[in-house]
């Protein structure tokens, strides 16, 4: 379990902008009447996309809107580490440093973060424009080691292209997300060794002969059960 | 080795077009409606007979699992969720399928659907996931202004919404009940069983969980016939399966290959090989992190299937193959997913709420040594004192990590534990 407390100074108030509300209102559309305390996650993560993080006067109106205690809203708020319940840096890098990750020497890419932001893990700087955390499994493996920087992954990344991504973001740039040394998605760098060949649609069965064979064995089954036990 | 023909991801690299145009000329929703007028207990029937076994990592066969929703609905609305929360240490396959191969999900989502009965479908994916969930959105939308899925999907007389869902980071929502919690708007703690989901799950109503893979490769299962699927791997492993390599390979891939390919065939031909040769291969964990660790002499002929792999006392897990060569540090390698392990337990029960604490600070002692003989036992008996002792698996898969590595590497812990004692009995006698 990881611990996680709201920060101690808040903002006084939180409205959601315009179309932050539309955006909301669509959301809790998707869920049937009367169970609409599905939208919290999808709504504090709206919230944190306007604020830059999840402040508790955002959580108290969203469990206004979704007709939930406050306190409900505060434990999904406490618990799902996506929510960012401190102000963090405009670029929030992410590095990955589980097993896949480690073992290709995600080490040395906290190392060059570290280094080249003068911040440690958990941290922003001052300017307010960086902040750097270490995350579990990530869900890119075979492109590891990878940072998430916002919305968006950077693989295959090590301490010389880490540094290159934050200079880039520094002069405000947007960098290219994805495998940074040029191979083709989550594909063997080099040649494919699978989908050469050009993709053609896959034959479809006889789905007549199909029809009968199941008749034909359900009768069949149907027989059986019924035949008298000698 | 599987021909590309017989490859159901044909766009798993995302070198072709994701969206609805280019699935379609890639053989995606072709004969929808056909299929479904095949009726519900068919679908079902074929998909049993195609062997196909769950993908998220317990390998529950799937065609059984949606005969276990009611045959006939009732004022209880029968639901479908599919599991996108993809976060098991080395796995990365369902995220190719999300971005790249959308339409294969969101067309299975509809006959898997149609199928139990049900009318909505959530699909739950994990947050991080942020742009494979913008594709994703993108291919409903596609479908429903085509007319595929909605109030008449494909021209069916079906009802059928699919709605996203995103989480916010947290593995243990990966776990059915507690994915179901999370749905609801709850802290994603696991539920207990019974009931099980198929009587009592989304909103208390009767619902299937079922991983991205596993549904991703029905329509292409029910086009071309059970006994298609049915004829790659042995028997009660059938199919084809995305493995992804990782770790100390050449090159690291995510593949579609036959199950019950050897795993050292498996990254010879698509990985590259091990860096530095089959010969520099210390270890390999090969379903994911859950699953316990093999010595390279187990590794130089297992099969990569459930039962090869169960035999060995591992298991194929999400198929996710963690390649650890001689360069690296198998203790610190097992601490570090025993740090996981307690980073991610939802503090629900306490054997898994106190245990993973315990085991990661034991784990950390024994990178350096810094333990006795006799700890190494009583880790291994705490480890049985977790493993089935919890609500959900998360006990258990993190109790298999540090088993899987007493059992098979026993001799480098007591090597470690023997020279720090030798160094500090070294530094005492200095100090003197």
């Amino acid at each position: 379990m990881s611990v996680r407390q709201l920060a101690k100074e808040q903002p006084d108030s939180f409205s959601f902008k315009p179309e932050y509300a539309e955006r909301a209102k669509r959301i809790i559309a998707k869920y049937p009447a009367g169970r609409q305390a599905s939208a919290v996650m999808p709504l504090l993560d709206l919230a944190q996309r306007q604020e830059g993080w999840v402040t508790k006067p955002a959580i108290d109106v969203i469990a206004q809107m979704l007709n939930m205690a406050s306190i409900r809203v505060l434990e999904v708020a406490t618990f799902y580490t996506m929510f960012e319940l401190h102000p963090v840096g405009k670029h929030h890098i992410q590095v990955c440093t589980n097993l896949p990750c480690q073992l290709r020497g995600s080490d040395a890419v906290v190392h060059a973060c570290k280094e080249k932001l003068g911040i440690g893990l958990g941290e922003r700087t001052a300017d307010g424009q960086f902040s750097l955390m270490e995350v579990e499994c990530a869900g890119a493996c075979v492109n590891a080691p990878m940072a998430q920087i916002g919305d968006d992954y950077f693989e295959d990344v090590d301490a010389t292209s880490m540094r290159k991504i934050i200079d880039a973001l520094k002069r405000g740039e947007k960098p290219k997300a994805g495998p940074q040394n040029g191979r083709v998605h989550s594909a063997p760098l080099g040649n494919f060794t699978s989908l050469t060949d050009e993709p053609k649609p896959a034959p479809m069965q006889d789905m007549a002969a199909a029809k009968a064979a199941f008749e034909k064995a359900k009768a069949d089954a149907a027989a059986k059960a019924a035949a008298p036990k000698t | 080795m599987l021909a590309d023909k017989d490859r159901i991801f044909t766009n798993l690299y995302g070198h072709h077009d994701w969206r609805l145009a280019g699935a379609k000329a890639r053989g995606d929703w072709q004969g929808t409606k056909e299929i479904l007028d095949m009726g519900a207990d068919w679908i079902i029937d074929e998909m049993k007979r195609s062997g196909l076994r769950g993908r998220g990592g317990a390998g529950f066969p799937t065609g059984l699992k949606w005969s276990f929703m009611p045959k006939t609905e009732s004022d209880r609305p029968h639901y479908l969720v599919v599991n996108a929360d993809e976060g098991e240490p080395g796995t990365c396959k369902d995220r190719d399928m999300l971005r790249f191969d959308p339409h294969k999900l969101v067309e299975g989502c509809l006959m898997a659907s149609f199928a139990m009965r049900a009318h909505a479908c959530y699909i739950y994916i994990r947050g991080e996931f942020y742009n494979e969930a913008s594709n994703l959105q993108v291919a409903i939308d596609e479908a429903y202004a085509a007319g595929l899925i909605g109030d008449n999907a494909c021209g069916s007389g079906w009802k059928f919404n699919l709605y996203l869902h995103r989480g916010a980071g947290s593995y243990i929502c990966g776990e059915e009940t507690a994915l179901i919690e999370s749905l609801e708007g709850k802290k994603g703690q696991p539920r207990l069983k019974p009931p099980f989901p198929a009587g009592v799950g989304l909103y208390g109503c009767p619902t299937t969980v079922n991983n991205v893979e596993s549904i991703a490769v029905a329509p292409t299962i029910l086009r071309r016939g059970a006994s298609w699927f049915a004829g790659f791997g042995r028997p009660n492993n059938a199919g084809t399966k995305v493995f992804c390599i990782s770790g100390h390979v050449n090159n690291p891939c995510n593949v579609e290959d036959a199950m019950s390919i050897p795993l050292k065939e498996l990254i010879e031909k698509h990985a590259g090989g091990v860096r530095g040769g089959w010969d520099n291969l210390l270890a390999i964990i090969p379903g994911g992190a859950s699953v316990p660790v093999l010595p390279k002499s187990i590794c130089d002929n297992v099969l990569m299937d459930f039962d090869g792999l169960r035999d060995v006392k591992s298991g194929l897990g999400t198929a996710a193959v963690m390649v650890i060569d001689k360069s690296a540090d198998i203790v610190a390698a097992i601490a570090r997913l025993s740090a996981f392990y307690k980073h991610e337990s939802c503090g629900q029960c306490t054997p898994c709420r106190e245990g993973t604490g315990w085991m990661a600070r034991v784990m950390k002692r024994m990178v350096k040594g810094d333990a006795t003989l006799e700890e190494i036992d009583t880790l291994e008996r705490v480890t049985y004192q977790i493993e089935g002792h919890t609500i959900c698996a998360l006990g258990d898969a993190a109790a298999w990590p540090i088993q899987g590595l007493i059992r098979h590497f026993r001799p480098e812990l007591e090597k470690r534990i023997a020279s720090y004692r030798e160094s500090k009995v070294r530094a005492s006698a200095k100090a003197a």
